[in-house]
């Protein structure tokens, strides 16, 4: 039985659409919530936002840094500004301004960032943040939410608006396919959701690299090897138990993100395995360079972040 | 209150700079001095806000974006009845609340935590930009600095807010004519101050920034004011009315030693007797 079903048969929606329609909807419950853009509404999705709701959406010119202090000083009166522009602008240009006017101060301040990673696609180097998590992770407070899918992404932008503090919402330009769509998903800030259970290994995989980590443990499947698959969409706080819980149950985990393997998942879960339960552990991503300009699937594939590359890269490194 | 109020006013908030600073052997009296008069006509006579209740929701809101003179806005708060006077000894101590630069989640009063130049003016705006949203009638004041104006943050802000003309906004600017490297015209003049915030649509006073009249004179003008903010460019004396620190670059972020300390009371003794004559 595939961890997924059929991955071909899945819709396919990027995550950036979900937080742009999660908006909509949050806005119908909440008239404290403001989206403000800095020109990029329509590439963030929050243009759909802004046509059901045009005096609550700031769009603040091409002035990433102003658009977060303008947040920060929003939040102190009331509101609860979802921030939205590139990953690489939101946590790259902005980060001492996330640091300092959003972070010090602990405020209720959402960061919408999008075209996260390598999937960016086309852009190429200078658009395709692989670094953001680790800059988000290392500010204290910061929660860190990567979601996997629509469903989840969707979830995570409704509990970043009821968690009272600073969230980082990572989602993608690329669709992928609708793998939480069953009756029982819930979603919960900080823990981490059991796909597959199995012996052998664990993968913890996170974004857009969960439904490939499910492919690539049905093609473990077949060569006799029992995966266990874990979806860490909160990287801050990480799930430390459910983490420790797997390691020493499969003493042999993989990371699969579609980020530097420096101060992402990886780390994370370096970091807490380290400490508490020294396991061998292989983390797949982008291995400590930039990205380049390509189709994102060729990229994917190129990076060896989709199925075919976490499997053959499990199989090597058994 | 009346002007000489203000004055004595601002001669005990200079004592409390001083007093902080020495007790923390660090800190940044030159630019708190300066401002004096700023804080002191904000805090005593402009802004709308209750030592008793300093979360007051339609309270006027101040930014302190030239952080750093964090010894000059404690001084005023604790003057103004935000905290007890002696705490300001506990300026940048080991565990007390009086942090290097402003904290807002640990200092009543504070309404924005600051101290990276450029910042504050940011947030200021998203508090002027939130009073309008909601059709409050508080007012928005932010202090910067005049070499704090050579952040480009501080012009994409600028630009907002005159762009939503942002009239509930008021940027004051110290325009001391020194930051740390020396005089900020050899330095990487910002000058003309006014045009550029008048280029940005900003309603712009010049006025002595150590002179009750005419601070008087120019929050009533900027209250009047509707349809832009307003830029109060306040020609200001850098360590006012401490003789060895007055104009002095030297004084820009550092603390006296006890002789100086001595030295720097004494002058203020004599501005504060001179206006009980």
């Amino acid at each position: 039985m595939p961890v997924i079903g059929n991955i071909n048969d899945l819709p396919k929606i990027a995550t950036r659409e979900s937080y742009g329609n999660a908006l909509v909807e949050l806005g119908k419950e909440h008239d404290n919530l403001l989206v403000l853009d800095a020109d990029l509404a329509a590439a963030t999705k929050t243009g759909t936002f802004k046509k059901v709701f045009p005096e609550r959406h700031i769009d603040c010119g091409i002035a990433e840094a102003n658009m977060t202090g303008i947040a920060a000083g929003l939040s102190t009166c009331g509101k609860v500004p979802f921030i939205s522009t590139f990953a690489m602008f939101a946590a790259g240009r902005s980060y001492e301004q996330v640091r300092n006017s959003i972070g010090y101060p602990h405020l209720n301040v959402k960061i919408g960032a999008t075209h996260a990673g390598i999937s960016v696609g086309e852009d190429g180097a200078s658009h395709q943040c692989n670094e953001d998590m680790a800059l988000m992770r290392a500010i204290p407070g910061m929660v860190v939410i990567n979601p996997s899918d629509d469903v989840e992404a969707k979830a995570a932008v409704k509990a970043a608006y009821d968690h009272e503090g600073p969230v980082y919402l990572r989602f993608g330009r690329l669709a992928v396919p609708v793998i939480n769509d069953r009756p029982d998903y819930k979603f919960e800030i900080g823990k981490g959701v059991t796909l597959k259970e199995g012996k052998d290994l664990t993968i913890f995989a996170t974004g857009l690299c969960v439904s490939e980590a499910c492919v690539a443990a049905d093609m473990l499947e077949k060569d006799g090897i029992d995966v266990e698959v874990i979806n860490i969409h909160t990287v801050k706080p990480l799930d430390e138990d459910l983490v420790v819980k797997s390691a020493s149950k499969t003493k042999r985990v993989f990371t699969v993100e579609e980020h530097s393997v420096i101060g992402g998942l990886g780390a994370a879960v370096s970091e807490v395995l380290g400490e508490k339960c020294p396991t061998k552990i292989t983390r797949l991503g982008v291995q400590d360079v930039f990205g380049e300009s390509g189709p994102a699937k060729e990229l994917l594939h190129k990076f060896e972040l989709d199925a075919e590359g976490i499997y053959k890269n499990i199989k090597a490194n058994l | 209150m009346n002007k000489l109020e203000l004055q004595k006013t601002a001669v005990e908030i200079r004592k409390g700079i001083i007093n902080g600073v020495h007790s923390a052997k660090a800190g940044h009296p030159g630019g708190s001095l300066s401002a004096t008069e700023i804080y002191t006509y904000l805090y005593f006579e402009e802004m709308n806000i209750d030592p008793k209740n300093p979360k007051m929701e339609n309270r006027d809101r101040f930014v302190l974006s030239k952080g750093h003179t964090a010894p000059g806005l404690y001084s005023t708060l604790a003057n103004r009845g935000f905290f007890p006077v002696e705490d300001l000894l506990t300026l940048r101590h080991t565990g007390s609340y009086l942090q290097g630069h402003p904290d807002m989640k640990h200092i009543p009063g504070v309404d924005m935590s600051s101290g990276s130049l450029g910042q504050g003016l940011s947030a200021a705006v998203g508090m002027a930009l939130a009073g309008k949203i909601d059709n409050k009638d508080y007012r928005v004041y932010v202090l910067c600095g005049d070499g704090e104006i050579e952040e480009g943050q501080i012009w994409e802000a600028a630009m907002f807010a005159g762009h939503r003309k942002l009239d509930n906004l008021v940027v004051i600017v110290d325009n001391n004519n020194l930051q740390i490297d020396g005089p900020i015209d050899e330095v990487c003049s910002p000058y003309p101050i006014d045009k550029k915030f008048e280029a940005f649509n900003f309603h712009v006073i010049n006025i002595n920034g150590n002179d009750f009249d005419e601070l008087d004179k120019a929050f009533k003008e900027a209250r009047a004011t509707k349809g832009m903010p307003t830029a109060i460019v306040a020609h200001t004396l850098k360590g006012k009315d401490v003789s060895f620190m007055e104009n002095s670059v030297e004084w820009h972020g550092k603390a006296p030693n006890d002789e100086q300390y001595e030295i720097a009371m004494n002058d203020l003794k004599k501005v504060g007797d001179a206006l009980c004559q």
